[in-house]
């Protein structure tokens, strides 16, 4: 369907933000990448008045190494997220993860920034930015804030921005030598909404894990931090008996919901699957055979 | 706040300037207010692919990019891709291989299958799949599409 009657104004600089912002008030919504707002004002499942293009916002941009942190802006896409050098060798993790989202040309478009704030509980980034312990740096007229991922997700679509308030960046703790990370989904169809997936991301002592965080989308309200599969795999050497108890933490972890895709057992099994499926991949390869 | 904006941006090399209104997709804008009908606008939410173009070399989804957000932004169409000669190969391919049938898919799949040449030039089969994912055909059956652009793929890799 057409787009409905809409406004459009671009915004230039965050100063110029927040004056459009004070102008319109709540009629305004902030424009990014527009791959799934767009998709939504098709099928009239949002109503903004005005559309504030954010895209030339130069302080939302770029991607930085700041000391022990990789600094990603919001407006960085999925396609740059897949080829960018600094995200391979600091965050692999989202590297990894962008190939997985829709297909190349939606990636050419959509951004991270947009992804973390639209929030779909089936969305790759959102796991992620979880399982990698990630800050979302934000901004707004009143000033910027630090919101640790874990509790930037608060509710199916909802997180934690205030109205007017937009993410600026991620912060993604580098990933050292006893990082180990991966991201694994279960989709009919590449480029779908995964029916369930596993962000994980390890640090390892050793030939042990010191620290496991897995975090499950397409399972929940927003993703999933496996609390207890985590602590069952730590200060474990990643044999099979530990892939076993990480997946028997799982009844506790997961109350998935039934959706589209199948019933709540479904699910569970899927997150078993996903959980071998990872570990598989951070074992030496006689363990993996075996 | 504007219901219309002027935009002036490169369409296939030539510069335009036109007011549009905001509501209006770049597959509207092309085909409705440039005359340029080669781009097709079939779902209208992202998901089939048939209004694949290219905005400043990557190739998106027409119909989920405002043509106001495109001020100075250089856009290359089926019409522009096919002048150029680009991808002259691949389209005599896509005929030889009968990889159109009803023709509605074909040029934005011809504009993703052009993205693979131009990115992955060792792309295997998989990858070309892969690659072609977001792009529906529902007449062939997607095997005759893979031919051509897998067959398009090797014979430049012999002639390089």
């Amino acid at each position: 369907m057409k787009w409905p009657a809409i406004g459009y104004v671009r915004a230039d600089s965050l100063d110029d933000l927040w004056r459009i912002q004070a102008e319109h008030g709540a009629a305004a919504q902030v424009l990014a990448g527009g791959q799934t707002l767009l998709a939504t004002l098709a099928f009239r499942l949002s109503d903004p008045k005005l559309l504030v293009d954010i895209t030339r916002i130069a302080a939302l941009r770029g991607v930085e190494l700041q000391g022990g942190v990789l600094r990603i802006g919001a407006l960085t896409r999925h396609a740059e997220l897949a080829r960018d050098g600094l995200v391979a060798a600091h965050a692999p993790l989202l590297a990894e993860a962008a190939p997985l989202i829709a297909h190349p040309a939606i990636r050419n478009r959509g951004t991270i920034g947009g992804s973390l704030a639209y929030a779909d509980p089936a969305a790759e980034l959102p796991a992620c930015v979880v399982a990698l312990g990630a800050t979302i740096v934000t901004a707004s007229a009143a000033g910027g804030r630090r919101i640790p991922a874990a509790a930037f997700f608060t509710g199916l679509l909802e997180t934690a921005l205030e109205p007017g308030e937009i993410i600026a960046a991620v912060e993604v703790p580098v990933a050292t030598q006893a990082t180990r990370s991966a991201i694994r989904e279960v989709a009919r169809r590449s480029g779908d909404y995964a029916m369930a997936g596993l962000a994980a991301s390890l640090e390892m002592d050793g030939a042990r894990v010191g620290a496991a965080r897995l975090v499950f989308f397409g399972v929940g309200a927003g993703p999933v931090l496996a609390a207890r599969a985590g602590a069952a795999l730590q200060g474990r050497v990643l044999d099979g008996a530990a892939v076993a108890a990480a997946q028997a933490s799982l009844a506790q972890d997961l109350d998935p919901p039934a959706d589209m895709h199948g019933p709540p057992e479904m699910k569970r099994h899927l997150a078993r699957v996903l959980v071998q499926r990872v570990l598989a991949g951070f074992q030496p390869e006689t363990e993996a055979a075996a | 706040m504007s219901a219309r904006v002027e935009i002036t941006l490169t369409v296939n090399g030539e510069r335009v300037t036109r007011s549009v209104e905001a509501r209006r997709h770049l597959i509207d804008f092309l085909r409705l207010d440039l005359g340029l009908t080669g781009s097709h606008a079939g779902c209208e939410h992202g998901v089939c692919g048939a209004c694949t173009v290219r905005v400043d070399g990557e190739i998106v989804r027409g119909c989920l990019v405002l043509a106001a957000a495109l001020d100075g932004a250089e856009v290359t169409t089926i019409e522009g891709l096919t002048d150029s000669g680009e991808v002259a190969d691949l389209q005599d391919a896509f005929v030889a291989r009968n990889a159109a049938q009803c023709g509605f898919c074909s040029p934005g799949m011809v504009m993703a299958a052009a993205d693979i040449l131009r990115h992955h030039p060792g792309a295997t089969r998989a990858e070309i799949r892969e690659h072609l994912s977001g792009n529906y055909c529902r007449c062939t059956g997607y095997q005759s599409i893979v031919d051509a652009v897998e067959g398009t793929l090797k014979a430049r890799e012999g002639t390089r």
